[in-house]
């Protein structure tokens, strides 16, 4: 799966986006205690202030409620629940962590390596970035998974904004009208960007979803439609 | 997926959420309803909207006052008031949607889990793509287009007409009732799903012929494409080789997810495992 690569806009639109995720082989060569190593992950990257913090089977920092409580229409949080992601990992499966930070996701890479967990660890961003995180660790790129963008019948694609919002679930949760009507919502001043970003935030099933660089999208849709 | 009528109060948040746009309110039924042509059965509305449980009689009765008085609630837009969404049991062949657009599912139509396999991003540990290959990973229909069996199957077909051979633990592969040629079963090919992932690896020397004979088959479907190109670095942790063919093909070469090398073999079993597919 490619759900953090084919992510819309320029190299610079990543300056703010960080996703490192870790996962442990299937097959022949599967790490022994990978559980233990995706949890330490998780817990390290709480030291480094993520944005979002995920695992694929249960999703991210800020997830829907089956039972949401009235009141919630007027005072919603929209705080993300980091600690509740690291509790929730029950199954061997990918976690990732994301960062809108350059220098907090080079330590993070470094600590990482420096704790040896055996896991497979992927950082997903501008090649550039993902070039310094390593150089920073120290550590050689092993291998490079390129995104070479969108092609095909794009006349079916949306506005750029719409694209770089929707495209950061991977899976495709995020739907285009959802991420339009976001940005009608922040253009009409009914509600805020950060507050947008989190709706959005909710429908990421895996975590990967970057809601700072969302709030960054939605503010800049207020006053510019590309 | 279903809405049910007694509860559902066409409230219209659903619309919205839907990533193929296949949710309406019926102007008639006055209920949120769903074009189940279109549907991929993704789970987006069920698993992403919050819920309330809120009386429908009641939610209705208001909206009717408010609609009549020219006034707008402004709700949070992404909670059902009435917990209208209902799974229900998918059988043969519209498993497939499921198992192909709702990435929290295990493929029990294809014994593999997810859209994909994990291509280059365990290549610390498994060595899929080794130096002189380029993995490709050629995805169709993401993002919120979608994509029917059919169309996966022209591309299927152009590739293994260029002797190309498919990544035998990916979903698409699994439903090819004849590899060889990229034949896909008769019975899912109008199934509708929200994007499937066709795995190749070819040497480094086929890479721009894959490419073009992708931009060829591209003018025949009725889908967006992503292409993904997996290599191994070198020694020094560098790609010279690829992202030049891929820079003068005319690609802006700005994303990538990099595989940092920390992976570690743990002790070799004889009993291969399920792909699992995630990032």
């Amino acid at each position: 799966m490619t759900n953090t690569l084919h992510r819309f806009g320029p190299a610079e639109s990543f300056d703010d986006d960080f996703i490192v995720f870790a996962m442990a082989c299937k097959g022949p060569f599967k790490q022994e205690n990978a559980l233990d190593g995706l949890r330490r992950f998780l817990q390290i990257a709480m030291e480094y202030g993520p944005v979002n913090l995920g695992d694929a089977r249960h999703g991210g920092a800020i997830r829907p409620s089956r039972q949401v409580n009235p009141l919630a229409h007027w005072s919603r949080d929209n705080a993300p629940d980091f600690q509740g992601v690291v509790d929730g990992l029950t199954d061997v499966t990918t976690c990732a962590a994301v960062f809108d930070d350059r220098d907090k996701a080079e330590q993070f890479v470094k600590r990482i390596k420096d704790e040896n967990l055996g896991l497979s660890v992927n950082v997903s961003t501008s090649i550039t970035g993902a070039e310094d995180c390593c150089d920073y660790a120290g550590i050689p790129r092993h291998s490079v998974g390129y995104s070479l963008g969108f092609e095909g019948k794009t006349e079916k694609m949306p506005n750029a904004q719409v694209m770089m919002l929707s495209t950061m679930c991977g899976h495709g949760m995020i739907s285009h009208s959802l991420a339009k009507k976001m940005i009608d919502f922040v253009k009409e001043n009914r509600r805020t960007p950060e507050q947008c970003a989190a709706t959005l935030t909710r429908f990421c099933s895996c975590g990967v979803f970057n809601p700072s660089r969302a709030k960054r999208i939605l503010e800049d849709a207020r006053t510019k439609t590309s | 997926m279903q809405i049910n009528p007694q509860k559902c109060v066409a409230c219209g948040n659903c619309t919205y959420v839907c990533p193929m746009g296949a949710i309406y309110i019926d102007p008639v039924l006055k209920r949120a309803t769903i074009d189940r042509d279109e549907c991929v059965e993704c789970y987006t509305c069920f698993n992403g909207l919050s819920q309330e449980h809120l009386p429908p009689a009641v939610v209705r009765t208001v909206r009717k006052v408010f609609a009549a008085m020219r006034i707008r609630f402004e709700p949070e837009p992404d909670v059902c008031p009435t917990a209208a969404f209902e799974p229900d049991e998918l059988t043969w062949p519209r498993v497939v949607r499921r198992a192909f657009s709702d990435p929290r599912v295990p493929h029990e139509s294809t014994g593999v889990e997810g859209r994909g396999t994990e291509e280059v991003k365990t290549n610390d540990v498994t060595g899929r793509v080794g130096p002189g290959d380029v993995g490709f990973t050629i995805e169709l229909g993401r993002p919120g287009v979608g994509v029917r069996f059919r169309d996966i199957q022209e591309v299927c077909r152009a590739l293994a007409a260029a002797g190309v051979a498919f990544e035998q633990k990916n979903p698409v592969t699994s439903l090819m009732s004849d590899v060889a040629t990229g034949t896909i079963r008769e019975d899912i090919l109008d199934e509708k799903v929200l994007s499937a992932i066709v795995e190749i690896k070819v040497p480094i020397a086929r890479a721009e012929e894959i490419i073009r004979l992708v931009w060829d088959v591209e003018k025949r479907i009725d889908t967006v494409v992503t292409i993904g190109a997996g290599v191994r670095c070198d020694a020094q942790g560098d790609d010279t080789v690829v992202a030049p063919i891929l820079e003068r093909l005319g690609y802006n070469l700005a994303r990538a997810k990099t595989n940092v090398g920390l992976g570690r073999r743990g002790v070799p079993t004889s009993a291969p495992e399920r792909e699992v597919v995630t990032m």
